[in-house]
Parts: structure tokens; sequence; C-alpha cells
């Protein structure tokens, strides 16, 4: 599988044929990274940079090793990013994240949870 | 009946931080959602099926794994070392002759990880979980199954607690191939119940 080489320095869990994801939601948040930076909105540097400090962080703090604890530090370094390169405010995320809490909590098994069903 | 479940568990707050970032993102023009999924649906069939697969061509060759699998799905799948991604039950379903399966859920968390790998793109539409439980045939035939008159088709609707596994009929002309060449025929899709198990090419 082809992958950024500079992508590729950063040690993601992965196989002989690419990276490695237990759950959607890692390779949603792998994919909107990658997509991010070939939109020109950060570096792999500056990636590396917030993301290390993730890692550093959470090794300090003696969380677990493997693909969870790896892509939690993940998501935590995009949200940093994102708000670090004005792209996103942390304000922003919060609201967004109560709404889509508020849709699943309406939307009944068997319907797509969407935000128009969102009460106002 | 699979309809009576509803989900137990709020999102999980990972789907949560994720579907936030992702729409966000996605008004502002700052990612499309298009290449986003073009790029997970990438890994989708990695891994994954392949482990279901296995499972299945055991249960056709082998009676006594068939009754474990269906009775207890979970341990019986634990045999390979596959197991919940976050404990929840493994139900395997099972295709004849007479009844075929088709499973869909609404949440993207919903959907056997450990034999299936990750989800892929259409069964976490909109439209795929709107139609299937209304008009499962359309949908079927959609993905180019068509069905007997007489077959009925049961709709199972995943929950946070509880994954499906369809088991599809072995294909006929098989009988000659041993396990491994089998879970070959096993295609993710057949596994999820939207088309049958691939027949063996002549040879």
């Amino acid at each position: 599988m082809q992958i950024d080489p500079e992508l590729a320095k950063i040690n993601i869990p992965r196989d002989e044929e690419g990276p490695v994801f237990e759950e959607p939601w890692q390779a949603q948040a792998f994919a909107l990274t990658v997509k991010l930076h070939e939109a020109k909105q950060f570096t792999w540097g500056e990636w590396a940079e917030i993301f290390g400090a993730e890692i550093a962080a959470d090794t300090a703090a003696g969380n677990g090793v493997g693909n969870t604890a790896y892509y939690l530090c993940w998501l935590a370094a995009l949200e940093k990013i994102v708000a670090k390169k004005e792209l996103l405010t942390p304000d922003q995320l919060k609201r967004r994240k109560a709404e889509w809490q508020v849709a699943a909590d309406h939307t009944p098994h068997g319907q797509p949870i969407t935000l128009e069903k969102t009460p106002e | 009946m699979a309809h009576d479940h509803k989900h137990g568990d709020p999102l999980p707050e990972t789907v949560l931080r994720v579907k936030s970032l992702e729409s966000l993102l996605i008004e502002k023009g700052l990612v499309e959602a298009a290449a986003l999924d073009a790029l997970v649906d990438r890994y989708e069939s990695k891994v994954g099926p392949k482990n279901g697969a296995k499972v299945v061509a055991r249960a056709w060759v082998d009676p006594e794994f068939r009754k474990r699998l269906f009775s207890d799905a979970t341990s019986a799948v634990a045999e390979f070392g596959f197991s919940g991604a976050q404990g929840e039950e493994l139900i395997a379903l099972e295709n004849t002759d007479q009844v075929h399966n088709v499973v869909v859920c609404t949440l993207c968390s919903c959907y056997p990880w450990p034999v299936l790998g990750l989800p892929p793109v259409w069964y976490k539409s909109a439209p795929y979980r709107a139609r299937v439980v209304r008009e499962p045939r359309k949908v079927l035939e959609e993905f180019g199954t068509t069905l007997p008159d007489d077959t009925e088709v049961r709709v199972w609707d995943s929950t946070a607690e509880t994954r499906y596994l369809v088991v599809p009929t072995r294909p006929s002309g098989s009988e000659s191939l041993d396990e491994e060449a089998l879970a070959d025929l096993v295609s993710r899709d057949s596994m999820i119940g939207t088309k049958m198990a691939e027949s063996p090419v002549k040879s």
C-alpha cells in the first residue's frame, strides 16, 4: 500500500500491507489527518511535534500500549492541531459533540443518525 | 426479535469526537467526504473478513463446530483466537434455502470487527441503513443477489451489545474443496448477507 514517505517515518501500527486499525474511528481519525496534510494545513514535522508530545505524556502517565491507546493520542493531537492552526475552535468541537449526542439519543434504532434530527 | 433491541449505551466518546471533527471539517470545506471515504475504504477489506471466512469454512466442513457456532458464536470464534472488541455478544445466523439473513446497523460501531474488519462505506451509508429494513429484497437485488420468492428474508438490526455474522449457504460444486479453498469463496458481503458465497471456478 502506497503511503506518504514522510508519514511512514511516523511509527504507526502497521503490517506488511500498510496501517492497521482496530476500529473504524481510528481509520477515520487517520484519514482526516492525512487529508488535512494533503491540503497543506500542516506539515508532518508540525504533526510529529504535537503528536509526539501526546505520546510522551501518555507514556509518562503509564497508559497502555496498543492501537487504542495510540489512536487516542492521535485523536487528541488532531484536536490540538486544528485548534492551533485555527481551523476549528475547541468551543466549536465541544458544541458539535453535544449536538451529535443529542441526535443519537433522539434517533430510534433502525434509523440513521443525522444532525437534522436534533431538536431546537 | 432483533428489532426489540435498543442501543443501550450512548455513542462512545471517541466516536463522538471523531464524528465532530469530521463533520465540521467537511462543512468548512477543509476535507472532502468522498476523499475521506475512499481512504478509509482502502483498509476495509484487510485482515477482518479473512477471519470470518475461516469461521464459515469450518462451519461448512465440521458439523460439531457448526453446532457450537450456532449455539454460542462468541465462544466458537474464540477457538480461532478472535474475540469481541469490547466484549459484545456475537450471534451466527444460518442461511438456508428457506431463510436468507441480512445484517444492518444504524451506528457505525455496530459491526463485528474482530471477524469482519472495518465496515464498508455502504454499510454505514444512510440509504443502506434506511432501505434494507424497508425493502430488503430490492436492496439485495441491487447487490446482484436475487432470491427465490419462497425464501424468507430476515433483517437483523445490530446493537451495541449484539453483533451478527451471517453464515452463507455452501455453494454447489464446492464438495471436493478443502477448508482453506472454501474460505476463499466467502466474501465479506456474504457474511453481511448482501451477497451469496462465490461459486468455485471450474477447473
